[in-house]
Protein backbone atom coordinates (compact mmCIF):
# COMPACT_ATOMS: atom_id res chain seq x y z
CA UNK A 1 0.00 0.00 0.00
CA UNK A 2 1.32 3.43 -0.94
CA UNK A 3 0.23 6.75 0.48
CA UNK A 4 1.26 10.10 -0.93
CA UNK A 5 0.59 13.53 0.50
CA UNK A 6 1.63 16.88 -0.96
CA UNK A 7 1.69 20.38 0.39
CA UNK A 8 3.14 23.74 -0.62
CA UNK A 9 5.00 25.60 2.09
CA UNK A 10 5.64 29.30 1.88
CA UNK A 11 9.27 29.03 2.92
CA UNK A 12 12.65 28.44 1.26
CA UNK A 13 13.66 24.89 0.61
CA UNK A 14 16.59 24.79 3.01
CA UNK A 15 14.30 25.65 5.95
CA UNK A 16 11.94 22.82 5.09
CA UNK A 17 14.85 20.44 4.62
CA UNK A 18 16.36 21.36 7.97
CA UNK A 19 13.01 20.81 9.62
CA UNK A 20 12.18 17.37 8.17
CA UNK A 21 15.71 16.02 8.62
CA UNK A 22 15.98 16.99 12.28
CA UNK A 23 15.00 13.88 14.29
CA UNK A 24 13.94 15.95 17.30
CA UNK A 25 11.06 17.43 15.27
CA UNK A 26 9.33 14.15 14.50
CA UNK A 27 7.53 13.73 17.83
CA UNK A 28 6.33 17.33 17.37
CA UNK A 29 4.85 17.18 13.90
CA UNK A 30 4.14 13.50 13.20
CA UNK A 31 0.61 12.64 14.25
CA UNK A 32 0.21 9.33 16.09
CA UNK A 33 3.95 8.86 16.63
CA UNK A 34 4.30 7.19 20.02
CA UNK A 35 7.98 6.42 19.98
CA UNK A 36 10.93 7.97 18.23
CA UNK A 37 14.51 7.45 19.20
CA UNK A 38 17.85 7.82 17.47
CA UNK A 39 19.63 4.45 17.47
CA UNK A 40 23.41 4.45 17.28
CA UNK A 41 25.89 7.30 16.92
CA UNK A 42 24.64 8.86 13.74
CA UNK A 43 22.10 11.62 14.39
CA UNK A 44 21.05 12.13 10.77
CA UNK A 45 22.24 11.54 7.23
CA UNK A 46 22.80 8.40 5.24
CA UNK A 47 22.89 5.34 7.49
CA UNK A 48 21.22 7.02 10.49
CA UNK A 49 18.84 4.69 12.27
CA UNK A 50 15.70 5.42 14.26
CA UNK A 51 13.37 3.29 16.29
CA UNK A 52 9.86 4.46 15.61
CA UNK A 53 6.31 3.45 16.44
CA UNK A 54 3.10 4.97 15.18
CA UNK A 55 -0.36 4.22 16.52
CA UNK A 56 -2.53 2.50 13.93
CA UNK A 57 -5.81 1.06 15.19
CA UNK A 58 -5.26 -1.16 18.22
CA UNK A 59 -1.48 -1.30 18.01
CA UNK A 60 1.66 0.74 17.83
CA UNK A 61 3.38 -0.33 14.62
CA UNK A 62 6.83 0.32 13.30
CA UNK A 63 10.31 -0.88 14.10
CA UNK A 64 13.85 0.08 13.23
CA UNK A 65 14.29 2.23 10.12
CA UNK A 66 17.41 3.42 8.31
CA UNK A 67 18.08 6.38 6.04
CA UNK A 68 19.00 4.89 2.66
CA UNK A 69 18.99 7.97 0.44
CA UNK A 70 20.18 11.48 1.25
CA UNK A 71 20.34 14.26 -1.31
CA UNK A 72 20.63 17.52 0.61
CA UNK A 73 17.63 19.83 0.17
CA UNK A 74 16.14 17.34 -2.26
CA UNK A 75 15.29 13.79 -1.27
CA UNK A 76 15.57 11.74 1.86
CA UNK A 77 14.36 8.12 1.90
CA UNK A 78 14.28 5.44 4.53
CA UNK A 79 13.59 1.76 4.69
CA UNK A 80 12.69 -0.62 7.51
CA UNK A 81 15.31 -2.88 9.06
CA UNK A 82 12.98 -4.70 11.48
CA UNK A 83 9.24 -4.56 12.13
CA UNK A 84 6.60 -3.70 9.56
CA UNK A 85 7.98 -3.47 6.00
CA UNK A 86 8.04 0.20 5.07
CA UNK A 87 9.69 2.72 2.82
CA UNK A 88 9.30 6.45 3.09
CA UNK A 89 10.49 9.54 1.25
CA UNK A 90 10.57 13.28 1.60
CA UNK A 91 10.82 15.03 -1.74
CA UNK A 92 11.35 18.80 -1.73
CA UNK A 93 11.12 20.91 -4.88
CA UNK A 94 11.56 24.64 -5.16
CA UNK A 95 8.74 26.57 -6.83
CA UNK A 96 9.25 29.64 -9.00
CA UNK A 97 7.52 31.82 -6.39
CA UNK A 98 10.03 30.85 -3.72
CA UNK A 99 7.68 28.36 -2.06
CA UNK A 100 8.62 24.71 -1.54
CA UNK A 101 6.55 21.83 -2.80
CA UNK A 102 6.77 18.97 -0.32
CA UNK A 103 5.85 15.41 -1.21
CA UNK A 104 5.69 12.70 1.42
CA UNK A 105 5.50 9.09 0.29
CA UNK A 106 4.97 6.15 2.53
CA UNK A 107 4.74 2.57 1.34
CA UNK A 108 4.13 -0.37 3.65
CA UNK A 109 3.09 -3.91 3.25
CA UNK A 110 2.22 -7.21 4.76
CA UNK A 111 2.72 -8.92 1.41
CA UNK A 112 2.09 -12.59 1.10
CA UNK A 113 -0.05 -12.68 4.22
CA UNK A 114 -3.24 -13.49 2.34
CA UNK A 115 -6.57 -11.79 2.29
CA UNK A 116 -6.36 -10.58 5.88
CA UNK A 117 -3.10 -8.81 5.03
CA UNK A 118 -4.72 -7.02 2.09
CA UNK A 119 -7.73 -5.99 4.14
CA UNK A 120 -5.53 -4.83 7.03
CA UNK A 121 -3.40 -2.75 4.64
CA UNK A 122 -6.47 -0.96 3.27
CA UNK A 123 -8.08 -0.42 6.66
CA UNK A 124 -4.82 0.95 8.08
CA UNK A 125 -4.42 3.28 5.09
CA UNK A 126 -7.51 5.26 6.05
CA UNK A 127 -6.14 6.07 9.45
CA UNK A 128 -2.57 6.66 8.24
CA UNK A 129 -3.66 9.00 5.46
CA UNK A 130 -5.52 11.12 8.00
CA UNK A 131 -2.48 11.20 10.29
CA UNK A 132 -0.07 12.13 7.48
CA UNK A 133 -2.36 14.89 6.19
CA UNK A 134 -2.35 16.46 9.64
CA UNK A 135 1.41 15.97 9.93
CA UNK A 136 1.95 17.89 6.70
CA UNK A 137 -0.20 20.72 8.01
CA UNK A 138 1.89 20.72 11.20
CA UNK A 139 5.12 20.99 9.18
CA UNK A 140 3.70 23.82 7.11
CA UNK A 141 2.66 25.78 10.21
CA UNK A 142 6.01 25.24 11.96
CA UNK A 143 8.25 26.05 8.97
CA UNK A 144 6.23 29.06 7.83
CA UNK A 145 6.49 30.40 11.37
CA UNK A 146 10.27 29.91 11.23
CA UNK A 147 10.39 31.68 7.85
CA UNK A 148 8.46 34.62 9.26
CA UNK A 149 10.83 34.89 12.21
CA UNK A 150 13.84 34.68 9.85
CA UNK A 151 12.41 37.38 7.60
CA UNK A 152 11.71 39.76 10.47
CA UNK B 1 6.46 -31.20 38.76
CA UNK B 2 3.44 -33.38 39.36
CA UNK B 3 2.81 -36.02 36.77
CA UNK B 4 0.14 -34.95 34.33
CA UNK B 5 -2.77 -37.15 33.34
CA UNK B 6 -1.45 -37.16 29.81
CA UNK B 7 2.00 -38.44 30.69
CA UNK B 8 0.49 -41.17 32.86
CA UNK B 9 -1.77 -42.18 30.00
CA UNK B 10 1.14 -42.23 27.58
CA UNK B 11 3.18 -44.43 29.89
CA UNK B 12 0.29 -46.82 30.47
CA UNK B 13 -0.33 -47.10 26.76
CA UNK B 14 3.33 -47.73 26.11
CA UNK B 15 3.45 -50.46 28.73
CA UNK B 16 0.35 -52.09 27.33
CA UNK B 17 1.76 -52.16 23.84
CA UNK B 18 5.04 -53.61 25.08
CA UNK B 19 3.65 -56.52 27.07
CA UNK B 20 0.72 -57.10 24.76
CA UNK B 21 -1.65 -57.56 27.68
CA UNK B 22 -4.25 -55.13 26.50
CA UNK B 23 -7.54 -57.05 26.16
CA UNK B 24 -8.87 -54.43 23.77
CA UNK B 25 -6.05 -55.19 21.39
CA UNK B 26 -6.75 -58.90 21.47
CA UNK B 27 -10.46 -58.33 20.88
CA UNK B 28 -9.76 -56.04 17.95
CA UNK B 29 -7.39 -58.51 16.39
CA UNK B 30 -4.52 -55.98 16.41
CA UNK B 31 -6.55 -53.16 14.94
CA UNK B 32 -6.38 -49.59 16.14
CA UNK B 33 -7.26 -49.22 19.81
CA UNK B 34 -3.94 -49.45 21.60
CA UNK B 35 -2.05 -47.57 18.95
CA UNK B 36 -4.83 -45.01 18.71
CA UNK B 37 -4.78 -44.56 22.46
CA UNK B 38 -1.02 -44.34 22.43
CA UNK B 39 -1.01 -41.85 19.60
CA UNK B 40 -3.64 -39.74 21.35
CA UNK B 41 -1.78 -39.79 24.65
CA UNK B 42 1.51 -38.98 22.93
CA UNK B 43 -0.12 -36.13 21.05
CA UNK B 44 -1.58 -34.70 24.26
CA UNK B 45 1.74 -35.07 26.02
CA UNK B 46 3.49 -33.35 23.15
CA UNK B 47 1.06 -30.45 23.21
CA UNK B 48 1.50 -29.93 26.94
CA UNK B 49 5.29 -30.14 26.93
CA UNK B 50 7.04 -26.78 26.99
CA UNK B 51 8.57 -26.82 23.55
CA UNK B 52 9.71 -23.23 23.47
CA UNK B 53 11.11 -23.76 19.99
CA UNK B 54 7.57 -24.21 18.66
CA UNK B 55 7.22 -20.42 18.75
CA UNK B 56 7.59 -19.20 15.18
CA UNK B 57 8.29 -15.45 14.69
CA UNK B 58 7.50 -15.57 10.95
CA UNK B 59 4.20 -17.30 11.62
CA UNK B 60 3.33 -14.63 14.20
CA UNK B 61 4.26 -11.87 11.78
CA UNK B 62 2.10 -13.39 9.09
CA UNK B 63 -0.88 -13.63 11.40
CA UNK B 64 -0.62 -10.20 12.98
CA UNK B 65 -2.89 -8.63 10.32
CA UNK B 66 -5.74 -10.91 11.40
CA UNK B 67 -5.15 -10.12 15.07
CA UNK B 68 -4.89 -6.43 14.19
CA UNK B 69 -8.20 -6.49 12.30
CA UNK B 70 -9.99 -8.27 15.15
CA UNK B 71 -8.43 -6.01 17.77
CA UNK B 72 -8.94 -2.77 15.88
CA UNK B 73 -12.31 -3.22 14.23
CA UNK B 74 -14.18 -5.63 16.52
CA UNK B 75 -12.75 -4.87 19.96
CA UNK B 76 -11.47 -1.31 19.31
CA UNK B 77 -8.53 -2.30 21.45
CA UNK B 78 -6.48 0.26 23.29
CA UNK B 79 -3.29 -0.70 25.09
CA UNK B 80 -1.58 1.91 27.22
CA UNK B 81 1.76 1.99 28.98
CA UNK B 82 3.74 -0.46 26.82
CA UNK B 83 6.81 1.67 27.54
CA UNK B 84 6.65 0.49 31.15
CA UNK B 85 7.70 -3.01 30.12
CA UNK B 86 11.49 -3.33 30.47
CA UNK B 87 13.04 -3.25 27.01
CA UNK B 88 15.16 -6.33 27.47
CA UNK B 89 15.61 -9.28 29.77
CA UNK B 90 13.04 -11.63 31.24
CA UNK B 91 9.78 -10.14 32.47
CA UNK B 92 6.75 -11.74 34.10
CA UNK B 93 3.57 -10.05 32.92
CA UNK B 94 0.67 -10.75 35.28
CA UNK B 95 -2.81 -10.06 33.96
CA UNK B 96 -6.43 -10.34 34.91
CA UNK B 97 -8.38 -12.49 32.51
CA UNK B 98 -11.86 -12.17 31.04
CA UNK B 99 -14.20 -13.42 28.35
CA UNK B 100 -14.90 -17.10 29.02
CA UNK B 101 -13.03 -19.43 26.70
CA UNK B 102 -12.75 -16.64 24.13
CA UNK B 103 -10.37 -14.20 25.73
CA UNK B 104 -10.09 -10.97 23.75
CA UNK B 105 -7.73 -9.41 26.29
CA UNK B 106 -5.09 -11.94 25.23
CA UNK B 107 -5.58 -11.23 21.52
CA UNK B 108 -5.38 -7.47 22.01
CA UNK B 109 -2.38 -7.60 24.32
CA UNK B 110 -0.43 -10.20 22.33
CA UNK B 111 -0.84 -8.09 19.20
CA UNK B 112 0.28 -4.98 21.09
CA UNK B 113 3.35 -6.71 22.48
CA UNK B 114 4.46 -8.18 19.16
CA UNK B 115 3.85 -4.91 17.29
CA UNK B 116 5.62 -2.82 19.93
CA UNK B 117 8.70 -4.94 20.56
CA UNK B 118 8.75 -6.86 17.30
CA UNK B 119 8.16 -10.55 16.81
CA UNK B 120 11.89 -11.11 17.32
CA UNK B 121 11.52 -10.62 21.09
CA UNK B 122 10.65 -13.98 22.64
CA UNK B 123 7.21 -13.78 24.23
CA UNK B 124 5.30 -16.72 25.73
CA UNK B 125 1.81 -16.94 27.12
CA UNK B 126 0.78 -19.55 29.67
CA UNK B 127 -2.53 -21.24 28.96
CA UNK B 128 -4.78 -23.89 30.46
CA UNK B 129 -4.13 -27.48 29.33
CA UNK B 130 -7.58 -27.61 27.75
CA UNK B 131 -6.71 -24.75 25.42
CA UNK B 132 -3.51 -26.40 24.22
CA UNK B 133 -5.13 -29.78 23.69
CA UNK B 134 -7.99 -28.21 21.72
CA UNK B 135 -7.90 -28.06 17.88
CA UNK B 136 -6.41 -24.54 18.01
CA UNK B 137 -3.58 -25.78 20.25
CA UNK B 138 -0.98 -26.18 17.45
CA UNK B 139 -1.79 -22.68 16.15
CA UNK B 140 -1.32 -21.18 19.62
CA UNK B 141 1.94 -23.03 20.23
CA UNK B 142 3.43 -21.31 17.18
CA UNK B 143 2.28 -18.03 18.71
CA UNK B 144 4.28 -18.87 21.84
CA UNK B 145 1.54 -20.32 24.03
CA UNK B 146 2.71 -23.02 26.46
CA UNK B 147 0.87 -25.04 29.11
CA UNK B 148 0.61 -23.17 32.39
CA UNK B 149 3.08 -24.64 34.86
CA UNK B 150 5.84 -23.33 37.08
CA UNK B 151 8.37 -25.41 35.15
CA UNK B 152 7.35 -24.15 31.70
CA UNK B 153 7.35 -20.54 32.84
CA UNK B 154 10.72 -20.96 34.43
CA UNK B 155 12.21 -22.46 31.27
CA UNK B 156 11.03 -19.48 29.27
CA UNK B 157 12.24 -16.93 31.82
CA UNK B 158 15.61 -18.66 32.01
CA UNK B 159 15.91 -18.07 28.28
CA UNK B 160 15.38 -14.35 28.84
CA UNK B 161 11.85 -14.35 27.45
CA UNK B 162 8.82 -12.35 28.51
CA UNK B 163 6.07 -14.53 29.96
CA UNK B 164 2.41 -13.58 30.25
CA UNK B 165 0.51 -15.35 33.01
CA UNK B 166 -3.11 -15.11 34.05
CA UNK B 167 -3.19 -16.44 37.63
CA UNK B 168 -7.03 -16.32 37.75
CA UNK B 169 -7.12 -18.32 34.50
CA UNK B 170 -10.09 -20.58 33.90
CA UNK B 171 -11.73 -19.41 37.13
CA UNK B 172 -11.52 -15.69 36.55
CA UNK B 173 -12.66 -15.77 32.89
CA UNK B 174 -15.97 -17.24 33.98
CA UNK B 175 -16.76 -14.89 36.85
CA UNK B 176 -20.34 -13.61 36.68
CA UNK B 177 -20.97 -10.44 34.73
CA UNK B 178 -21.86 -8.51 37.89
CA UNK B 179 -18.32 -9.19 39.09
CA UNK B 180 -16.74 -7.93 35.86
CA UNK B 181 -14.76 -5.20 37.56
CA UNK B 182 -13.18 -7.50 40.09
CA UNK B 183 -9.68 -9.00 40.13
CA UNK B 184 -10.17 -12.63 41.11
CA UNK B 185 -7.02 -14.75 41.16
CA UNK B 186 -8.74 -17.32 43.40
CA UNK B 187 -5.83 -17.20 45.83
CA UNK B 188 -3.35 -18.53 43.23
CA UNK B 189 0.09 -17.31 44.23
CA UNK B 190 2.37 -19.41 42.01
CA UNK B 191 3.35 -16.34 39.99
CA UNK B 192 4.84 -14.70 43.09
CA UNK B 193 6.94 -17.74 43.93
CA UNK B 194 8.07 -17.86 40.32
CA UNK B 195 9.14 -14.20 40.36
CA UNK B 196 10.94 -14.69 43.68
CA UNK B 197 12.70 -17.85 42.49
CA UNK B 198 13.89 -16.32 39.24
CA UNK B 199 14.42 -12.72 40.40
CA UNK B 200 12.38 -11.50 37.44
CA UNK B 201 10.33 -8.29 37.70
CA UNK B 202 6.55 -8.51 37.68
CA UNK B 203 4.63 -6.13 35.43
CA UNK B 204 0.87 -6.11 36.17
CA UNK B 205 -1.39 -5.77 33.14
CA UNK B 206 -5.00 -4.81 33.82
CA UNK B 207 -7.72 -5.05 31.21
CA UNK B 208 -11.39 -4.22 31.04
CA UNK B 209 -14.13 -5.11 28.57
CA UNK B 210 -13.58 -8.83 28.12
CA UNK B 211 -16.35 -9.73 30.53
CA UNK B 212 -18.82 -7.74 28.43
CA UNK B 213 -18.46 -10.05 25.43
CA UNK B 214 -21.22 -12.33 26.80
CA UNK B 215 -23.48 -12.46 29.83
CA UNK B 216 -21.70 -14.67 32.31
CA UNK B 217 -24.07 -16.24 34.81
CA UNK B 218 -22.14 -18.62 37.03
CA UNK B 219 -18.98 -20.63 37.54
CA UNK B 220 -21.32 -23.61 37.82
CA UNK B 221 -19.68 -25.32 40.80
CA UNK B 222 -22.98 -26.79 42.02
CA UNK B 223 -23.90 -27.87 38.52
CA UNK B 224 -20.58 -29.69 38.11
CA UNK B 225 -21.10 -31.41 41.44
CA UNK B 226 -24.70 -32.32 40.65
CA UNK B 227 -23.63 -33.89 37.35
CA UNK B 228 -20.77 -35.65 39.19
CA UNK B 229 -18.27 -34.03 36.79
CA UNK B 230 -15.92 -33.42 39.70
CA UNK B 231 -15.65 -37.19 40.16
CA UNK B 232 -15.91 -38.34 36.55
CA UNK B 233 -13.78 -35.70 34.78
CA UNK B 234 -12.18 -33.79 37.63
CA UNK B 235 -14.05 -30.69 36.51
CA UNK B 236 -14.92 -28.56 39.51
CA UNK B 237 -16.86 -25.99 37.53
CA UNK B 238 -19.25 -25.95 34.62
CA UNK B 239 -19.67 -22.30 33.66
CA UNK B 240 -22.86 -21.04 32.10
CA UNK B 241 -23.21 -17.92 30.01
CA UNK B 242 -25.64 -16.36 27.57
CA UNK B 243 -23.87 -15.84 24.28
CA UNK B 244 -24.07 -16.12 20.52
CA UNK B 245 -24.77 -18.34 18.69
CA UNK B 246 -25.75 -20.75 21.46
CA UNK B 247 -27.94 -18.42 23.54
CA UNK B 248 -27.56 -20.64 26.63
CA UNK B 249 -23.95 -21.81 26.59
CA UNK B 250 -23.06 -24.50 29.10
CA UNK B 251 -19.35 -25.16 29.56
CA UNK B 252 -18.29 -22.81 26.73
CA UNK B 253 -16.32 -25.76 25.33
CA UNK B 254 -16.76 -24.58 21.74
CA UNK B 255 -16.33 -20.94 22.59
CA UNK B 256 -18.80 -18.31 21.46
CA UNK B 257 -19.06 -15.28 19.21
CA UNK B 258 -17.93 -12.44 21.46
CA UNK B 259 -19.89 -9.22 21.51
CA UNK B 260 -17.82 -6.31 20.15
CA UNK B 261 -16.94 -4.84 23.54
CA UNK B 262 -14.21 -2.23 23.68
CA UNK B 263 -11.09 -3.70 25.28
CA UNK B 264 -8.80 -1.37 27.19
CA UNK B 265 -5.53 -2.64 28.62
CA UNK B 266 -3.34 -0.71 31.04
CA UNK B 267 0.25 -1.79 31.72
CA UNK B 268 1.38 -0.86 35.23
CA UNK B 269 4.83 -0.05 36.61
CA UNK B 270 7.23 -3.01 37.06
CA UNK B 271 7.71 -4.44 40.55
CA UNK B 272 11.00 -5.93 41.67
CA UNK B 273 9.87 -8.19 44.51
CA UNK B 274 13.31 -8.62 46.13
CA UNK B 275 13.93 -4.91 46.05
CA UNK B 276 10.56 -4.02 47.48
CA UNK B 277 10.02 -6.84 49.96
CA UNK B 278 13.53 -8.02 50.77
CA UNK B 279 14.84 -11.57 50.98
CA UNK B 280 12.26 -12.74 53.54
CA UNK B 281 9.35 -11.81 51.34
CA UNK B 282 5.93 -12.79 52.64
CA UNK B 283 4.03 -14.30 49.71
CA UNK B 284 0.63 -13.57 51.29
CA UNK B 285 1.47 -9.92 51.73
CA UNK B 286 2.82 -9.58 48.19
CA UNK B 287 -0.31 -11.26 46.82
CA UNK B 288 -2.58 -8.91 48.75
CA UNK B 289 -0.66 -5.83 47.68
CA UNK B 290 -0.38 -6.74 44.00
CA UNK B 291 -4.03 -7.72 43.66
CA UNK B 292 -5.06 -4.56 45.56
CA UNK B 293 -3.00 -2.38 43.20
CA UNK B 294 -4.47 -4.13 40.18
CA UNK B 295 -7.97 -3.75 41.63
CA UNK B 296 -7.38 -0.03 42.06
CA UNK B 297 -6.26 0.21 38.43
CA UNK B 298 -9.30 -1.77 37.29
CA UNK B 299 -11.58 0.57 39.28
CA UNK B 300 -10.02 3.53 37.45
CA UNK B 301 -10.59 1.89 34.09
CA UNK B 302 -14.19 1.11 35.11
CA UNK B 303 -14.76 4.75 36.07
CA UNK B 304 -13.59 5.86 32.63
CA UNK B 305 -16.08 3.55 31.00
CA UNK B 306 -19.40 5.19 30.23
CA UNK B 307 -21.38 2.33 28.74
CA UNK B 308 -20.95 -1.46 28.66
CA UNK B 309 -19.71 -2.80 25.31
CA UNK B 310 -19.42 0.70 23.80
CA UNK B 311 -16.79 1.62 26.34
Amino acid sequence: MRIEEKITIDAPRHLVWNYVTEPANYPVFMEGLTRWRVEGDRHSGLGARYRMLIRVGAAEMGGLIEIVEWQPEGDMAWSSVTGVDQRGRWRLREQTDGCTRVTFRFAYGVHGFGLTGLIAEHVAARSLRRQFKQSMRNIKAAVEEQAKVAAS
Amino acid sequence: MAETGASAAARAAEEQSRNGSDPGRRRAGGFGRPSLLRRLATEIEKRLAADLDARDPDFIRENLPLAWLASSLWFRGQVRGMDRIPESGPVLLVGNHSGGNVTPDTTVFTLAFNAYFGVERPFYQLAHNLVLTSPIGPFLRRFGTVAASHENARKALDRGATVLVYPGGDWEVNRPTWESNRIDFAGRKGFIRLALDTGVPIVPVVSIGGQETAIFLTHGERLAKFLRLDKLLRLKTLPVNLSLPWIVNVGDFLGHLPLPAKITVQVMEPIDLRERYGDDADVERIYDEITAAMQEQLNELAEERRLPILG
